[in-house]
């Protein structure tokens, strides 16, 4: 079928008796490309040049956590017969509006050197990167096999762009556009995938705002025998997600569009039939605007329901207590915090399997809100939900005791995040900073590998996390410390750390520097409105010329702060596409 | 918590630039600005506070929102810009008030109706036509509903009674305090003129 390029036999070595391998390298090929996880490939290769060679030549999916790390040339040149590529570009505070527009991270110069070497490509999956209309014209035009494109919290492209991916790649499976910073255009593009088009099975325009053409969605579902995943927007109604379950009761996972609608009993009792008809739906998301008065007809497929997405929902407390006895298999639930702590022990009623939870606040921003959950809440899923390893958890109030039950309860979190909402908040019972409360997270979950902190904080916190927290790799965090003391014990514990993000932290130059021996061991740094200057960051990069030290520059802010700064290793040295108002130290 | 109060000082103006109601709009972008320099400066400041505050025996917890709003800060909490834009309206009744009283002239009671359903004046007016079982006409810029029997006039925001269907939709939809379903013998009045 698809040429793989071979290796030619490097004659010399088969000869030498001293590096006889024990097996030919086809087979030594053979075994490693059954290893998938490509940290276990990244240790493949270090055994010693033969399994490096190995690895070179049968890897077909690469994994770039940090687009600037390594170059596409680089790539190219040392693994000829890549298949998939995941890249991740701009440093995750950008969600948050945090860095300015034209940073970087443009896929396009990736896609020019894959178009070359990678005729065969099949998959792009990216994360945080600038993609243009033209670069997935570019896209859609370079790989003929092209099968998957996944866009997540990207930005630059436009509906135009999905037209011509719709349009020419004509053995597309995938294609999954989720929350991205998009010129949604229209639906049109949705029409051009062309009659003949059948292989999708997977379809997630959740995001997208404007509406599809129904008729053209109906047709494709209905031909696509291999779909599974099929998530719409908003603006497909319930009598439309109907016909489309009618059609395609195959799938696995359904992300609903607006629920709601005037339904007579008939078009009622029709809804329940087709999700009850859908005899694999593990997943179900969507759901905008539920109400109670609709949420029945998903009861049919609750029992078989691992995962639930109740996040555009508005739910009110009784309402969810009255779902969730429906859904004893649940293994993640995301919700609005308009559950309430009520809400929440129907979670812990009802949901013994529960393995993540996330909260998220219906209204953010109203500080007069004296609703959304609290810490009861989380200790009622907690003690209900002994196998819950994975929590986001935003809230208004919260005490170092509950977090101490919470753990003892769950002592098996890996990613343990917790947004206490009001930046510098006290324990609002004892009003104690909520230092214990993380440092009997850190002390007792063991597996810890991602950790975001929130509330009053001081140095203390660090020093636990960084005394404890031996497999913690993410650690986030905003308003928080008391000095320079704070940031350095986590650097000088957390062996394992690779991803470090601060903002509005008052960490300096010293704790910048303390920090040395580790960078080039993490993925990357980044301090926002800290206490940072200039100097401290050109020390820094003075001492590491194997790490780029970039500055983003205020214009507002004086000439010496370094207001925001991202580190990073590379083995490509400075960026030469950082735009002026990034500064490579 | 003192800490924030001081950085709210130094945002007064750029505070009142940015919106403290719901969220919901399309310019997120506007929360790029930055104008939080204060923030950061302020930050040296505030550590002190918090060391003698964690050191203090009176430490107050007031974390009660200073009595002015407070300004938002940039890029916190920390949500996704697209889950930020795209919060599900709150189940009560929206602010715009959207849902307007309906009178029909005669009619016993009132009926409520949520202008957002509708894609413009022909669906309003034919939905209107169905629930009061009337029929309404045609609309002419210059003679109003002439020839029917009734004619839909509102109460705009002025407290003005206008004729239906003079304004762009939009514009009728966010002025549109109440309706009224007028008998075209009254209405003829404001056919022209208005």
């Amino acid at each position: 079928m698809d040429p793989v390029r071979k290796r030619t036999k490097d004659l010399s070595k088969s000869v030498d008796s001293a590096h006889l391998a024990p097996f030919p390298d086809e087979v030594l090929e053979k075994v490693l490309s059954l290893v998938k996880s490509h940290k276990d490939r990244s240790s493949v290769s270090l055994v010693c040049k033969d399994w490096y060679n190995a690895d070179r030549w049968s890897r077909s999916k690469i994994f770039i956590g940090n687009c600037y790390s390594v170059s596409p040339e680089i790539v190219a040149r040392r693994f000829p017969n890549i298949r998939s590529v995941t890249l991740k570009g701009k440093p995750r505070f950008s969600d948050f509006n945090l860095v300015p527009q034209n940073w970087g991270a443009d896929i396009h110069s990736w896609l020019v050197v894959f178009a070359q070497v990678y005729p065969f490509l099949e998959e792009l999956r990216l994360k945080r990167m600038v993609v243009s209309d033209e670069s997935l014209e570019f896209l859609a035009n370079s790989f003929p096999g092209f099968k998957v494109l996944s866009l997540l919290s990207c930005d630059g492209f436009s509906t135009d762009g999905l037209k011509a991916i719709a349009t020419h790649c004509k053995n597309l499976t995938e294609l999954d556009i989720q929350e991205n910073g998009i010129d949604d255009l229209g639906g049109g593009w949705l029409s051009c995938f062309p009659e003949t088009f059948v292989s999708l099975e997977v379809l997630n325009f959740a995001s997208l705002n404007s509406d599809v053409t129904f008729d053209a969605l109906e047709r494709l579902v209905s031909r696509c025998k291999a779909l599974r995943v099929l998530k719409v927007n908003k603006h497909i109604s319930l009598e439309q997600i109907q016909k489309l379950l009618l059609r395609a009761p195959q799938l696995m996972e359904v992300g609903t569009g607006s629920f709601q609608q005037e339904l007579v009993p008939r078009q009622f009792a029709e809804l329940e039939t087709a999700f009850g008809s859908c005899k694999n739906l593990h997943t179900l998301s969507g759901l905008w605007e539920a109400s109670s008065v609709y949420l029945p007809v998903i009861y049919p497929a609750c029992a078989n329901l691992t995962y639930l997405n109740l996040s555009y929902a508005t739910l009110q407390s009784d309402e969810l207590s009255k779902l969730l006895p429906n859904c004893s298999n649940l293994r993640r639930l995301w919700v609005l915090d308009t559950v309430e702590d009520k809400g929440l022990e129907a979670v812990g009623s009802s949901c013994p399997l529960l393995e993540e939870l996330r909260v998220f606040p219906a209204d953010p921003f109203d500080q007069d809100m004296v609703h959304g959950v609290t810490e009861s809440g989380f200790v009622a899923v907690s003690s209900g939900c002994r196998k819950l390893h994975y929590v986001l958890y935003f809230c208004r109030q919260m005490t170092n005791a509950a977090v101490a039950t919470i753990v003892k309860n769950c002592p098996d979190f890996t990613h343990f995040r917790l947004c206490i909402m009001n930046p510098g908040q006290a324990d609002y019972l004892t009003n104690d900073p909520m230092d214990e409360a993380f440092g009997a997270v850190v002390k007792t979950c063991t597996k810890l590998q991602r950790l975001a902190v929130s509330g009053l904080l001081t140095d203390k916190t660090f020093e636990y996390i960084g005394k404890y927290a031996k497999n913690l790799e993410t650690l986030s965090v905003a308003f928080a410390g008391s000095s320079d003391r704070g940031m350095q014990s986590v650097m000088e514990g957390c062996p394992k750390l690779r991803k470090l993000e601060i903002r509005d932290c008052p960490f300096g130059n010293e704790a910048l520097l303390s920090g040395l021996d580790k960078y080039e061991s993490m993925r990357s740094l980044w301090m926002s409105a800290c206490n940072l200057t200039m100097n401290g960051c050109r020390q820094l990069a003075k001492n590491m010329p194997r790490l780029n030290v970039e500055v983003i520059k205020d214009e507002e802010s004086d000439d010496s702060e370094a207001d925001k700064v991202y580190v990073y290793r590379s083995v490509v040295g400075p960026r030469r596409d950082a735009p002026p108002f990034v500064l490579t130290l | 918590m003192e800490s924030i109060n001081i950085q709210e000082e130094g945002l007064n103006l750029k505070a009142t630039e940015l919106r403290l109601g719901l969220p919901g709009r399309d310019e997120t972008e506007k929360e790029t600005i930055f104008s939080f320099k204060n923030n950061k400066r302020a930050a040296p400041k505030s550590t002190e506070d918090n060391e003698s505050e964690a050191n203090s025996d009176a430490k107050h917890g007031d974390h009660e929102a200073a009595p002015a709003a407070k300004a938002q800060i940039v890029g916190w909490p920390p949500i996704r810009s697209y889950r930020k834009n795209n919060f599900p309206p709150k189940k009560a009744e929206a602010e715009f008030g959207i849902y307007v009283k309906v009178s029909m002239d005669g009619a016993p009671y009132l009926r409520k109706i949520d202008l957002k359903v509708y894609n413009g004046y022909a669906d309003l007016l034919r939905a209107l036509e169905s629930m009061f079982k009337l029929s309404i006409g045609y609309y002419s810029e210059r003679e109003g509903y002439k020839g029917s029997e009734y004619a839909p006039t509102y109460e705009d925001k002025d407290g003005d009674w206008m004729l239906v269907g003079d304004v762009p939709w939009d514009m009728f939809m966010s002025s549109c305090k109440r309706l009224r379903i007028m008998k075209g013998s009254e209405a003829r009045g404001l056919g022209c003129g208005v």
